[in-house]
């Protein structure tokens, strides 16, 4: 049986007990190493611990990037939008991304296959521009290189 | 005391004072966007900026506290030539909607970007791509209008204690909205208004049913019906430039009827009704051990509140309806039996103060056989709209009153606009219910005021009642955590969404006077004070309706039009 997200967190939160606001950006930072993003639950659960209403938890986390609100898709691609691979293009390959993949930046598809983040820099700037695919690097993209990448994926689903 | 000069004239302060209370006292206006009063500042606007002498900058007057022998200029070039940029960067990424927008004519934007000559667009910012949010039986956010002065988010958490709403996001995408982004109608918000009222711009308005209206009287197989609540009459002048606190009854019941309107009721009416059933259910309960506090249920986001924050003190609240509520059934029952009307014919509709009763005449609950018991519910903003659409000059009108069998009214009804209003009214029919005769003194001085808590002990027959009356969604919290806690035993609670009642009530005229609020309330107490009938139990109307339809307070009839129940609301809170 699996449990459920909210027996889950009760560990997590047990790491903060008498957590006041400052320990919020850690606490969610927590959840989402655990979770993999933030979930309506995990947000409401969180409001609750620190006596928080959900909107604050919700418009804290918004403001950092590195927080997401999705389940990470099966795929999941993140584009480099470091210095180097701004330089090289990648705000084409973002372009290129969000169009192949019908997703946005910090969402997923709805067929859950793929999810899209923006990093501010994965360290690969000698391989600018850099993308990965769950954690596999792909160096000096090009959009015709992604649409094979993207295609790749969405063959060995359908094998 | 301080001595501080105000643009050469010098004015004594008290240590702690801003600049600008300081400059107000002076009689000079510092434009603000971001303060409000009676909360701490946050100084996110800056466009209260002024010059002092010898300052390293210009100063924000609404956080700044004035010094001995500080030296102002509240508009010197320099402060107002910031004020001007700042207005031109606001500018810089807003639609110029102006035709199109409810606030116009009443924006504090477009005030201050005429008052600053502001007469073309000098940058140009990329416009906010955030859809409209008309999820909301109540309310409209455009977040493209919000300028983020952050108003409405300290409003609703800060006075409300809701917080449905908060600052999403950073930078360029920073945007006002609610947890997960969702439409208003899946959060925890409550339909108050009180960010609307707060709001600068036209970014938050209510959900307009002038055109609805319009329509339906322009629809010769409808019978329209209109009835208005205690505290619109007390502001409605306020629309059309007069002072605060003129009392319009009269003349807005002319208005109506020239309008088309086939009768125009009082809502202080079905206010007695509802004094009638609550007085009894109060009585019922005390004598049957039922649950205590009760709560009163009269204003629709308080209820909201209870069903979605302390859904543990659902038993507590009256099952009463509220008097819009009441009218609007005993409109399409008794009065449409009675004049051989189908009530899929009759368009109800009622002025409110409120935009929270746009979401309670949309409840369920609400409706018989799918009928709802009020089509449209219109703030009395909508009204003065409706009004002069109609071309209309209200204030040259020979008064006239309002119609049988739902016009007569008690003062005892008429105070229900006002925070301790309704606990009065209950107090002076409780007395006479259970001992027989009148208070020798119908005026109880402690319920009243605009303070956001109240206490009353009295001595009703042989009871010795507790009850209490906070208006403010917070204080509400802060007494519902009391009782909770065991540190207040209570017989009844009196709670109104709005501070200081529905004279605040978030669809009322947008007021920068601060005395607006003291002068409405003064004016519902004159109104009363005036009326030969101040009861609600010798409300002759009332008793007609019992002896030929009703039956009898809490019987079959009043259970089934009257009464309603609640539920829990499942929602990110
Ligand atoms: S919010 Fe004010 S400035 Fe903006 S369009 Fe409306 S009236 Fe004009
Ligand atoms: S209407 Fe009231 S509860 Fe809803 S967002 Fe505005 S202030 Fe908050
Ligand atoms: S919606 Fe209105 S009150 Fe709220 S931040 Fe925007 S402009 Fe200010
Ligand atoms: S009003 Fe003073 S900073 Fe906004």
């Amino acid at each position: 049986m699996t449990m459920s997200e909210e027996v889950r967190l009760e560990p997590i939160l047990a790491e903060f007990p008498d957590a006041a606001r400052d320990a919020l950006i850690p606490i969610l930072q927590r959840v989402q190493e655990a979770e993999g993003y933030l979930s309506e639950v995990a947000i409401a659960r969180i409001g609750r611990h620190l006596n928080l209403p959900a909107s604050k938890v919700f418009g804290v986390a918004t403001f950092y990037n590195q927080f997401r609100f999705l389940p990470k898709g099966k795929y999941h691609v993140m584009i480099c939008r470091g210095t180097a691979c701004h330089v090289k293009g990648s705000v084409k390959l973002l372009d290129v991304l969000t169009r192949t993949l019908k997703v946005r930046p910090g969402q997923t598809s709805r067929d859950g296959l793929f999810s899209l983040e923006v990093v501010a820099c994965m360290g690969a700037c000698g391989l600018a521009p850099a993308m990965s695919v769950n954690g596999e690097v792909y160096a000096k993209m090009t959009p015709k290189r992604i649409e094979k990448v993207v295609a790749e994926c969405r063959a060995k689903e359908q094998a | 005391m301080l001595n501080v000069e105000v643009n050469d004239r010098t004015i004594a302060a008290k240590p702690g004072e801003t600049i600008l209370e300081v400059s107000r006292r002076a009689g000079f206006q510092i434009p603000t966007l971001c303060h409000l009063e009676g909360l701490s500042p946050t100084g996110a606007c800056r466009i209260c900026v002024v010059e002092v002498e010898n300052a390293a900058g210009l100063l924000p007057a609404c956080s700044y506290p004035v010094q001995d022998g500080m030296k102002i200029k509240t508009h010197s070039a320099k402060a107002v030539e910031a004020r001007r940029t700042i207005v031109q960067l606001l500018l810089s990424n807003h639609p110029d909607d102006c035709l199109y927008c409810s606030r116009s004519g009443n924006c504090d934007l477009q005030q201050l970007a005429r008052d600053l000559n502001v007469d073309r667009r000098l940058y140009r910012g990329a416009r906010s791509s955030y859809p409209l949010d008309v999820s909301g039986a109540a309310l409209v956010r455009d977040p493209g209008k919000c300028i983020l002065c952050g108003k409405c988010v300290r409003v609703c958490e800060e006075i409300q204690t809701v917080a449905a709403i908060d600052f999403l996001h950073r930078g360029s995408k920073a945007v006002i909205g609610t947890a997960f982004d969702r439409g208003l109608n899946t959060s925890s918000c409550v339909n108050c208004g009180q960010c609307v009222i707060a709001c600068p711009t036209g970014a938050l308005s209510e959900r307009s049913n002038v055109q609805d209206v319009l329509s339906a009287l322009a629809d010769p197989t409808k019978t329209v019906v209109v009835q208005h609540a205690p505290a619109v009459s007390v502001t409605l002048a306020e629309e059309f430039g007069a002072k605060p606190g003129r009392d319009l009854d009269g003349e807005m019941v002319a208005a109506l009827r020239l309008m088309g309107f086939a009768r125009v009721f009082d809502t202080s009416f079905a206010a007695d009704l509802t004094i009638m059933e609550e007085a009894s259910e109060l009585a019922h309960r005390v004598a049957t051990g039922g649950t205590l506090p009760m709560l009163t249920s009269c204003s629709p986001g308080w209820i909201k509140f209870v069903e979605t924050f302390y859904p543990e003190f659902i038993p507590n609240l009256s099952t009463c309806k509220s008097p819009q509520q009441m009218m609007g059934a005993v409109i399409k029952s008794f009065w449409a039996e009675r004049n051989g009307l189908d009530p899929r014919n009759i368009v109800s509709v009622s002025i409110m103060p409120c935009t929270a009763k746009k979401f309670e005449r949309s409840r369920a609950e609400m409706a018989h056989d799918f009928v709802p018991d009020v089509d449209y519910v219109l703030t009395t903003r909508e009204a003065a709209q409706l009004i002069r659409t109609a071309g209309i000059d209200i204030l040259g009108l020979q008064p006239e009153s309002a119609d049988t069998p739902f016009g007569e009214r008690s003062g005892a009804g008429k105070i229900f606009g006002a925070s301790g209003g309704v606990m009065e009214a209950a107090v002076r029919t409780a007395n006479f219910l259970l001992t027989g005769s009148e208070l020798s003194e119908l005026d109880i001085q402690p319920l009243r005021g605009l303070h956001g808590a109240k206490e009353l002990r009295a001595r009703i027959g042989d009871l010795e009642v507790s009850a209490a009356v906070v208006s403010g969604l917070g204080n509400a919290r802060a007494l519902l955590d009391a009782v909770k806690a065991g540190q207040k035993q209570l017989h009844f609670i009196e709670v109104m969404t709005c501070p200081g009642g529905c004279i605040n009530g978030g669809g009322q005229p947008f007021h920068t006077d601060p005395m607006a609020l003291k002068a409405r309330m003064r004016a519902l107490y004159s109104i009363d004070r005036s009326e030969s009938l101040r009861t609600s139990h010798a409300n002759l109307s009332v008793k007609r309706l019992y002896d030929e339809f009703l039956g009898r307070p809490l019987g079959e009839r009043s259970h089934h039009l009257l009464h309603t129940h609640y539920q829990q609301r499942d929602v990110l809170i």
